[in-house]
C-alpha cells in the first residue's frame, strides 16, 4: 500500500493531490505564464513561429499565444503522437512549431514519434512540458521523473531544464535562435522569480556559477537551483559555506565549468535535480568527472527510483529529500 | 507536370516495368528484400510519379514540388526504383543498394536519399508528419500537394486513426493517401492479424473522399488519381489500392504469399525475364 506516509507530529496534514500545483511558496514573488508572454513577444517578430498543443492549451501556458495568434495556432486534439509528427511535418515546410504537453505524455507516451519524426529527421521543433519531475501530486501518471533521462539519450536533442521565470523567458528566444530540436522542461502559471536577483543571464550551453562557497559545491538545474540556493543561505547561518553552480542545459552540458568547479580541492560535490537519481544531470556530472579523472567527494539528491506516491507537493518533497529543509538536512549529515 | 509530352514518350506500362526492373535488379545486387511488395505497388507509382506529381528531377527539394511520403520505409526499394526511373537519383547507383556508404538503405530515411521526404521504418509516422506538411503548405498558400503511401498494416496503428481524424478535422485537401492492401505483413494475412474492413466505409465515416480500385490496373489507377486531384469538396482524399504481392512476375505471384519473400540466387535473371516476356505478350 503507498501513501504520501504519516504526518509528523505538529504538522498540519496537507490534503491536495491535484494535477495542478503551484511550485511557488507561501508569499515568493512569481510571474505569471512567463513561457506564453515570451514566445508571443518572440512571434511578433519570427514570422514563422506556430504553437501547437494536445488539448492542454491552457494548462502550458500556450494560451496566450493562443490569444495573440489565433491563426498561427493550431489544436491537434488529444493526439501526442499526432502533435509532433504534424510538428515535424510543419518544420520540415519552413515553420518553427512550438509544441506543448505535458512532460509524461511527451517523453512516454510520443517517444518513438518525436525520435524518428523530429530528432532523427533532424527538424527545427521546440518541445516545451508541463509538469516535469516530480511538480504534480497526482501521482506516476503525471509525475515526469524520467524525462531528462530519456530526452538525454536521444541524438540531436538539446535538453533544458529552467529554474524559474526570469529564465524561462530568456530560454524562449535562445532556443529559437539555435536551429534543431529542442526538449525544454516548462514551468507554468505563477512560476518564481529567483534568478533576476543574480544578474543571471542564460546562456544556451552554459553553467552559471551563482555563488561561490568553500565547504561544498551544489550542481543544479530546474527548481533544484531554487532550492539550493535557499538551502545555501540557510547553511551560511551554521557557518557552511555552498557555492551554486546553476546548469539549466542538460545536453550539451557545460563540461568546462562543472569540471573547472568541481575540480578546486576541498569541496563535498553534491548534484541536484527534480528528476530520478537514474540518467538525468547527477549521473551525466558523475560520468564526466570519472572520465576526466576528477574526484571529489560526490553525492546526489535526487527523486529515488521507485514510482513515487500521490499527495500534496510539500509532502511529497519532504518525503523524497527535494525540499529546501531536505536539501540542507542531507548536506549538513554528509559533513558530519 | 513532369509527363514528358514527346510522342515517344515511355507510356505508363512502361514506367511501370522499369521500375519492377530497376527493383529486381536492386534485389538480385543484395540476395534479398522486400520485393514481391515493390513489384505490388510499381503500377502506383508509377502513376505518382509520371501522370499526377509535379517534380523536378535536378532539384528534389524545389519549393513547388508534390511532395512524396513513404510511411512504410521497408518499401524503399520500390520508391528507389522510381526515383532511378524519374531521375532522381542516378541508375549507376542501383548497383550501391543495401551496401555501406550507399545513398539507398534497405529502409527509407530522408537524411540519405534525395526525394525520400521522410524516415519511415517504424509504422504508422507517415500520415501524422503528412498532416503537419499539408497545414504548412496551406500555410504558406502552396498550391503543392502532399501524397503519402501507406500499408494495411499500418492501420493497426492507432497513430494512423489520429492522423486520419486530423486530416478530415483541418479539412486537409491538398492530401492524397494511398493505403497498399496486399493483405500481408509479418505475421500473417493482414486482415487476419487485426481486422480493418470495411475500409471504404470507415474511411467516408471519419470524413474523407475515398475509391477503392484494383491497384495494378493501371487505367483505374490513373482514372482514381486524376478523381482525387479534381474533387472538390474540402476533404483529405483517400486510394485503397487493392494489389497482388509479386505482380509482373508469374512465378513470384503464385508462390506461397511471404512479407519478406525468399528468391533464390539463381531465381533473379528469371523474374527478370519473366517481367520482359510478360510486358512482350
Amino acid at each position: 500500500m503507498k501513501s504520501a506516509g504519516s504526518t509528523p507530529p505538529g504538522k498540519p496534514r496537507l490534503t491536495t493531490s491535484a494535477m495542478i500545483a503551484s511550485i511557488a511558496a507561501e508569499g515568493q514573488r512569481t510571474k505569471p505564464a512567463p513561457f506564453g508572454h515570451a514566445l508571443v513577444e518572440l512571434a511578433r517578430s519570427r514570422e514563422d513561429v506556430v504553437g501547437m498543443t494536445a488539448d492542454l492549451g491552457k494548462y502550458t501556458d500556450l494560451h496566450i499565444f493562443a490569444h495573440a495568434f489565433p491563426d498561427r495556432y493550431y489544436q491537434m486534439g488529444m493526439a501526442e503522437q499526432l502533435l509532433f509528427g504534424a510538428a515535424s511535418g510543419l518544420a520540415a515546410e519552413g515553420f518553427m512549431p512550438f509544441a506543448t504537453t505535458y512532460a509524461v505524455f511527451a517523453s512516454r507516451r510520443a517517444y518513438d514519434f518525436i525520435h524518428q519524426t523530429i530528432a532523427e529527421e533532424d527538424r527545427n521543433v521546440k518541445i516545451a512540458c508541463a509538469l516535469p519531475g516530480l511538480t504534480s501530486g497526482y501521482g506516476p501518471s503525471h509525475q515526469a521523473a524520467e524525462d531528462l533521462a530519456l530526452f538525454r539519450a536521444m541524438p540531436n536533442m538539446t535538453v533544458i531544464d529552467p529554474c524559474d521565470a526570469h529564465e524561462i523567458e530568456q530560454i524562449v528566444p535562445a532556443i529559437a535562435a539555435h536551429r534543431g530540436p529542442v526538449y525544454m522542461r516548462l514551468l507554468r502559471g505563477q512560476v518564481p522569480l529567483v534568478l533576476d536577483e543574480y544578474n543571471y543571464r542564460f546562456e544556451l550551453g552554459k553553467a552559471a556559477l551563482l555563488r561561490d562557497g568553500a565547504d561544498v559545491l551544489i550542481i543544479s538545474s530546474g527548481i533544484m537551483t531554487m532550492r539550493a540556493l535557499e538551502a545555501a543561505q540557510a547553511l551560511s547561518d551554521d557557518r557552511v559555506s555552498v557555492g551554486v553552480l546553476h546548469a539549466p542545459t542538460i545536453k550539451p552540458l557545460d563540461t568546462e565549468a562543472i569540471l573547472r568547479e568541481a575540480a578546486k580541492p576541498g569541496r563535498l560535490v553534491v548534484v541536484a535535480e527534480n528528476h530520478t537519481v537514474i540518467g538525468g544531470l547527477g549521473e551525466a556530472v558523475a560520468a564526466l568527472l570519472m572520465r576526466s579523472g576528477v574526484h571529489p567527494a560526490f553525492r546526489q539528491i535526487a527523486l529515488p527510483d521507485e514510482f513515487l506516491a500521490a499527495g500534496a507537493l510539500p509532502t511529497l518533497h519532504d518525503r523524497y529529500g527535494i525540499s529546501t529543509a531536505e536539501v540542507k538536512r542531507q548536506i549538513k549529515e554528509w559533513l558530519r | 507536370m513532369a509527363t514528358p509530352t514527346l510522342a515517344n514518350a515511355p507510356t505508363l506500362a512502361q514506367r511501370a516495368r522499369s521500375i519492377r526492373r530497376n527493383a529486381l535488379l536492386m534485389g538480385e545486387v543484395q540476395g534479398q528484400g522486400y520485393i514481391a511488395q515493390a513489384l505490388d505497388i510499381a503500377d502506383v507509382l508509377a502513376v505518382a510519379y509520371f501522370h499526377a506529381m509535379r517534380f523536378r528531377a535536378e532539384d528534389p527539394a524545389w519549393e513547388g514540388r508534390d511532395r512524396f511520403l513513404l510511411s512504410n520505409g521497408h518499401y524503399a526499394i520500390a520508391l528507389y526504383a522510381a526515383l532511378i526511373e524519374a531521375g532522381i537519383v542516378p541508375e549507376a547507383e542501383l548497383q550501391t543498394y543495401g551496401f555501406d556508404e550507399s545513398r539507398l538503405p534497405m529502409s527509407g530515411m530522408a537524411s540519405y536519399t534525395p526525394g525520400m521526404e521522410m524516415s519511415g521504418g517504424s509504422l504508422g509516422l507517415g500520415l501524422g508528419i503528412a498532416v503537419g506538411m499539408a497545414l504548412g503548405l496551406k500555410r504558406k498558400k502552396s498550391a503543392a500537394r502532399i501524397f503519402t503511401l501507406f500499408s494495411d498494416g499500418e492501420l493497426d496503428e492507432g497513430s494512423k486513426w489520429e492522423a486520419i481524424m486530423s486530416a478530415a478535422h483541418h479539412k486537409l485537401d491538398n492530401l492524397i493517401a494511398i493505403v497498399d492492401v496486399n493483405n500481408q505483413q509479418a505475421d500473417g494475412p493482414s486482415k487476419q492479424m487485426l481486422g480493418f474492413e470495411p475500409l471504404v466505409d470507415k474511411l467516408e465515416a471519419f470524413g474523407w473522399f475515398v475509391q477503392r480500385v484494383d491497384g495494378n490496373d493501371l487505367d483505374a489507377v490513373v482514372g482514381a488519381f486524376d478523381a482525387a486531384m479534381s474533387h472538390a469538396e474540402p476533404k483529405p482524399r483517400m486510394i485503397v489500392a487493392d494489389t497482388l504481392m509479386g505482380k509482373g512476375v508469374p512465378f513470384l505471384e503464385q508462390r506461397e504469399k511471404n512479407h519478406f519473400i525468399r528468391v533464390e540466387p539463381h531465381e533473379w535473371q528469371l523474374a527478370l525475364s519473366a517481367l520482359n516476356a510478360g510486358d512482350q505478350s
